[in-house]
């Protein structure tokens, strides 16, 4: 216990935390398979299940991926305010407007042509998101309210706000009651790559993930990101405009998940219904801190987790496992991984001392 | 409004409340501890489930109201176990402990899911319930409300006037100082985790128990957070902590009255109402400055000593 302290906080991120990570998955997945055994399912059976179904297909991969774009885009988001130490918990809510956003552009607009309106969209969702998550930031700098809260409690209003639009005002007429909008224009779609069933809203993650990267690794401003992130006061005294950050990280990270929400309605389901909130800013939280808040940990952490979905739906057609039990893995893993990295530290520390 | 109006209102005012002041409770008592335990929504709906499960099965809702506060404290168990024992962040702990209890109810509550379960029944109290008014509002209730009654005062004054209490506030104050002085200080956090984490399962256990008297999928609804909200509007005392659960009580008791007797506005516009007043009454508590009241090493780990 005694050599732990020392090296607490300056446990670099090389080969033998990847280690740690994989135990703690196995460890969830054991744990799991105990879930599922106390269900009546088989147990390891079932895991192994999981993850054929999630990775040992083309078609399984291209479900992986498409699941994968939402979840990389809100973890970004959340990322990098968490770098900050701004806990953006509203990644859900974020997403739910971006969708708000670009629908009603797609709805009001519907006769553009797509390159008018394609970004009308993706701006209108910018706008929509950005804002949303611009609240809690503004009450965090002025009034020092707690943006935990905050931001989760509008995710709730955010997403029944969603609930009231397509229920209300929006609904498709000819819908037959079912609660969604009519389809999009064909303006409004963002298409399929070839004859994949994967939309060219990936390139939009690739351009993400890459101008999130550089700003953090090559720029003044991702410097100064992860200064104040590491000690906000001394940050504050050393004139690094603390607040200023707050906001850009709020707005730009809900952007980010805002884009999500765009790129889930345009791509995927041609239009808004309930059925597009599915937790992504829930995993992308998770997604973010087994990431370690790094970008491109984070682009193999929203696919790993896509997979868990992708896997989760074959358990749920062959073996009727509650859909719940994917959060329970979520939750697991992370906090599994949470645990682990103390080891991770107390070796590294034996070590130090030795030499 | 007239009387026979206000008093069932009112009376749904403390029923709605009762669940959001066991978890606002919970929290204070772990907080003071020096402990963030954002897992509460997760412990709520998992002591929920519990109690629903060990009513039925035994038929005693006594049984069913004890195991929902073990099923709390054992969720709590292992926040305690990632952030005491192996120095987890405490915010993301707690969230992964939101996300896992809410699979893990949900997940286990799916073959039950809108089952009904017999739980507590009111129970008007001989002479007290016959006062005009107060009687029907405060004294024509079920057990565990009466109990609830108590527990601000129980809370309160174990904080303030034993010397368990004290030990638990200063660890949460300052946990070095409280080292020099020989205190046991993370014996003092996991107290304040498990016995916090057993009245946050009561809360979860009123609400299947004695609240709608079934299970469903999601039956806390933000509850948690909502009481993790109250714990900074009552700036960590329990007897403010009563008055924020009554004010959301009486919000969601006037949101089902205004569903039930119809009304114009469609209910997700309705259904916003608990949590457009969690940030109002939030921005109000923050906006003199700096929470007050915050034990000052709230959510920082004790590293341990060189």
């Amino acid at each position: 216990m005694i050599r732990l302290r020392v090296h607490k906080r300056h446990e670099p991120l090389g080969w033998r935390s990847l280690f740690i990570v994989l135990g703690a998955i196995v460890l969830s997945f054991g744990i799991g398979s105990i879930f599922l055994a106390i269900q009546g399912k088989p147990g390891l059976q079932g895991m192994m299940l999981l993850i054929r179904s999630a990775f040992f297909s083309v078609w399984a991969l291209e479900d992986c991926l498409i699941k994968a774009v939402p979840i990389f885009l809100c973890s970004l988001g959340v990322a990098i305010a968490f770098r900050l130490q701004i806990w953006n918990i509203g990644a859900e809510g974020q997403y739910a407007l971006g969708a708000l956003g670009a629908t009603w552009a797609a709805l009001t607009f519907p006769t553009l042509p797509w390159y008018i309106l394609l970004p009308s969209m993706l701006l209108l969702a910018s706008i929509a998101s950005g804002l949303w998550a611009l609240i809690p930031g503004l009450l965090k700098i002025h009034l020092r309210a707690n943006e935990i809260i905050i931001t989760l409690m509008l995710n709730y209003i955010g997403i029944l706000l969603l609930d009231y639009l397509v229920y209300g005002p929006w609904k498709d007429p000819t819908s037959f009651g079912f609660p969604m909008t009519r389809e999009f224009s064909p303006g409004a779609i963002v298409g399929p790559i070839g004859s994949t069933r994967l939309n060219w809203g990936i390139l939009l993650c690739v351009a993400a993930g890459v101008a999130i990267w550089i700003l953090l690794k090559f720029t003044r401003l991702g410097f100064e990101l992860q200064a104040s992130g590491e000690n906000p006061r001394a940050a504050r005294y050393a004139g690094l405009r603390y607040d200023r950050l707050t906001i850009l990280v709020m707005v730009l990270g809900g952007a980010l998940s805002g884009w999500a929400g765009f790129l889930e309605a345009s791509g995927n389901l041609n239009r808004l219904q309930p059925s597009i909130i599915a937790g992504y800013g829930y995993t992308a939280i998770v997604v973010a801190w087994l990431a370690q808040l790094n970008p491109l940990s984070i682009a193999i952490a929203s696919f790993l987790l896509a997979g868990l979905r992708v896997g989760l739906e074959t358990l749920q057609l062959d073996l009727q496992v509650p859909a719940a039990f994917g959060q329970i893995m979520e939750g697991l893993i992370l906090l599994t991984v949470l645990a682990g990295r103390f080891f991770s530290d107390y070796r590294f520390a034996l070590r130090r001392r030795a030499a | 409004m007239t009387m026979d109006v206000l008093v069932p209102v009112l009376a749904a005012t403390i029923q709605s409340g009762t669940p959001i002041l066991y978890a606002t409770l919970g929290e204070i008592l772990t907080e003071r501890s020096g402990i963030l335990n954002l897992g509460v929504e997760g412990m709520m709906i998992v002591g929920a489930l519990a109690a629903f499960l060990a009513a039925r099965l035994t038929g005693n809702p006594v049984l069913g109201f004890l195991v929902g506060g073990m099923a709390g404290a054992s969720l709590a168990a292992i926040h305690g176990l990632v952030c005491l024992g192996f120095q987890g962040n405490q915010v993301v702990s707690g969230l992964a402990l939101t996300i896992m209890g809410t699979g893990l109810a949900n997940y286990f509550g799916a073959p039950f899911d809108g089952q009904s379960v017999s739980g507590f029944q009111t129970y008007a109290i001989p002479a007290l319930s016959s006062i005009p008014f107060v009687g029907p509002v405060l004294f024509s209730q079920d057990a565990l409300v009466y109990l609830s009654y108590s527990m601000p005062l129980l809370l309160w004054a174990y904080l303030h006037f034993t010397q368990w209490g004290l030990a638990l506030r200063s660890v949460g104050e300052n946990p070095e100082a409280a080292v020099a002085a020989g205190l046991p200080v993370a014996g003092y956090r996991w107290i304040g985790v498990l016995a916090g984490g057993c009245l946050v399962g009561f809360g979860g256990a009123y609400l299947s128990l004695a609240y709608t008297h079934l299970w469903t999928n999601g039956l806390s609804a933000g509850r948690g957070w909502i009481a993790v909200a109250l714990v900074i509007f009552a700036f960590w005392r329990p007897w403010r902590a009563m008055l924020g659960a009554y004010l959301f009580g009486g919000v969601m008791a006037f949101q089902f009255r205004m569903q039930a007797t119809g009304t114009h506005l469609p209910s997700s516009l309705l259904l916003m109402l608990p949590y457009a007043l969690t940030i109002a009454v939030l921005v109000l508590s923050s906006w003199r400055g700096r929470s007050i009241g915050a034990p000052a090493s709230l959510g920082i780990n004790i590293e341990p000593p060189d």
